[in-house]
């Protein structure tokens, strides 16, 4: 089932226009890759998704309703969870405020958060351990946690990933991938920004590659994988390991 | 002795007209990254709506009391409402425009302000009704009167107040949220223009009870009065450093004192002098101001 569905996405800053027109889909139960050079497009355009950024042109429905230029509180409550770029963690607060003002929207269910700030340090135990600790002075691995567990505590339809990998070491990277796994597996939909293109192929079901703005392929993730302008672009012999 | 404890109760009396003040300022700056210049009409406007409910009260059989916390009240909502509308249609338009554009703003909202007032109540000074008189006690061989003890603790109910809303409530911390964070505090479903709102409206009431208080404190206000408060006010906010709540009520508590022990134990001439000498010797030595820190993002 089609949850997110974007047409001929425009967006720009001033004069400069930066997406000229996309489009793509996410289900529910996928994991789709946006592959992409620095500079493409990418991040403006899951800040567009979520409301960060305003459209120019074209339109975003999210599980059948239209959420192109709504305000982001907005989107956020409608399921469109998105952990941005560098994580943007409240650093001078702890890890369960981070956590809460994930829930700010059911602020007024008390229980029902507790529950799902429980659930969080169940999926995430070493948050557990640093609860009381300022979000700050986590490593890196730990602060993806606190963001992709913040993003999770309304229950989001659609979650949307701005290269969740950045800076981490290997081995963070994997479990962080395999907890995206997971989420996509009890059915959520999942859009999902990496420079590292190797590994992200492996675990996405579809991709696209944004070029200068423009969607320039798209397809199955293991299709990708084998493609000549991909393997070329992204997977290069020195990117190889 | 005597003297020294008479100085510092007449510097926690001024100290808290400066903290309450010195809050509006540090908290609109922490979110907003505005320098609200304003902030000190505000607490004018305050002392004026103040007076208008006192002159009303001491003119009818209400007692006093209840007419005093009826001020203080009224003065509180409308002052807080008044710096939403300035809020909602001053500053909010132009949140994302350059900052010079927001800061002259601001200038113009200053004046059109105390022209306002200036229009309704006239230039001269308004009296405060005396409804609390200079009745005191000896402590320590100086004369406390009981509008100075009734200030203080006011004022620290508030800051106290402040303090817990502010780390222990949903707004609260998405308002320390917003100060780090404007886009990330979007994301979590934060309405961020509504928790600016409640900023000011915090910011400006609190203004309000400092415009009371000092009202019934110095019996005489003017239009022009929120002039200096407001400078003092702010060079607390810096002082304590700016953005910092905690720090906005210390810094005001210091420089009353200060202002408070120069004027004793040197001249009152040198207050200012000696005031800002504090906050520039600050800001070269530990330019975060006192309880101002940087905390460092880890990527």
């Amino acid at each position: 089932m089609t949850l997110l569905n974007v047409e001929g996405l425009q967006v720009g800053y001033g004069k400069v226009e930066v997406l000229h027109g996309i489009g793509l889909t996410v289900g529910t139960g996928e994991i789709v890759a946006l592959l992409g050079s620095n500079g493409a497009g990418k991040t403006t355009t899951l800040r567009t998704l979520s409301g960060l950024e305003p459209a120019r042109g074209g339109k975003v429905m999210l599980d059948g309703q239209a959420i192109t230029n709504l305000p982001a509180h907005k989107i956020a409550a409608l399921g469109l969870a998105h952990v941005p770029e560098r994580r943007r963690l409240f650093a001078p607060l702890t890890v369960e405020e981070n956590l809460k003002l994930g829930g700010y929207l059911i602020r007024n269910q008390q229980a029902e958060l507790k529950r799902r700030i429980d659930a969080m340090y169940v999926l995430f135990p070493r948050l557990l351990e640093r609860r009381l600790q300022l979000a700050g002075t986590l490593s890196g691995g730990e602060q993806q946690m606190v963001a992709i567990a913040r993003a999770l505590i309304l229950q989001p339809k659609l979650l949307v990933l701005d290269e969740p990998s950045m800076g981490l070491a290997p081995l963070v990277v994997r479990s962080i991938f395999a907890i995206i796994k997971r989420l996509r597996d009890q059915g959520m939909g999942i859009l999902l920004v990496e420079q590292n293109a190797r590994q992200t192929l492996k675990i996405a079901d579809r991709a696209y590659v944004l070029e200068n703005g423009g969607i320039m392929l798209e397809g199955d993730a293991a299709t990708l994988a084998q493609d000549r302008r991909v393997q070329a672009a992204y997977l290069g012999g020195a990117a190889a390991a | 002795m005597s003297e020294f404890i008479q100085l510092v109760v007449a510097g926690l009396t001024t100290g808290s007209f400066y903290a309450l003040v010195a809050l509006g300022y540090t908290m609109v700056y922490g979110i907003v990254r505005l320098i609200n210049f304003a902030h000190g009409d505000i607490f004018m406007v305050g002392a004026f709506i103040g007076w208008t409910v006192l002159t009303a009260v001491a003119a009818s059989h209400m007692p006093w009391g209840i007419g005093l916390l009826l001020a203080l009240i009224l003065a509180m909502l409308l002052t807080g409402g008044i710096g939403v509308v300035i809020e909602r249609f001053a500053y909010q338009p132009l949140l994302s425009a350059p900052p010079l554009s927001i800061l002259i703003t601001a200038l113009g909202v200053s004046i059109a302000l105390e022209n306002g007032v200036l229009l309704i109540f006239g230039a001269g000074f308004n009296t405060y009704p005396h409804l609390i008189g200079s009745e005191g006690f000896m402590l320590g061989g100086a004369h406390i009167t009981n509008i100075q003890v009734g200030i203080i603790v006011l004022s620290f109910l508030l800051m106290g107040g402040l303090y817990l809303f502010v780390h222990h409530t949903f707004i609260g911390t998405a308002m320390r949220a917003l100060a780090v964070d404007r886009d990330a505090a979007r994301l979590m479903g934060i309405n961020v223009e509504r928790v600016i709102q409640i900023t000011f409206f915090l910011g400006s009431s609190l203004a309000a009870v400092a415009g009371v208080m000092e009202g019934l404190y110095y019996t005489e206000i003017n239009f022009f009065m929120g002039f200096v408060v407001g400078l003092r006010a702010f060079t607390a906010a810096v002082l304590g450093g700016i953005g910092n709540i905690p720090g906005a009520m210390a810094g005001g508590l210091l420089i009353g004192l200060l202002e408070a022990f120069s004027a004793g134990y040197i001249s009152s001439r040198w207050t200012d002098v000696i005031v800002f000498l504090v906050l520039i010797g600050t800001l070269v030595i530990k330019p975060t101001g006192l309880f101002g820190e940087r905390v460092v993002e880890r990527m």
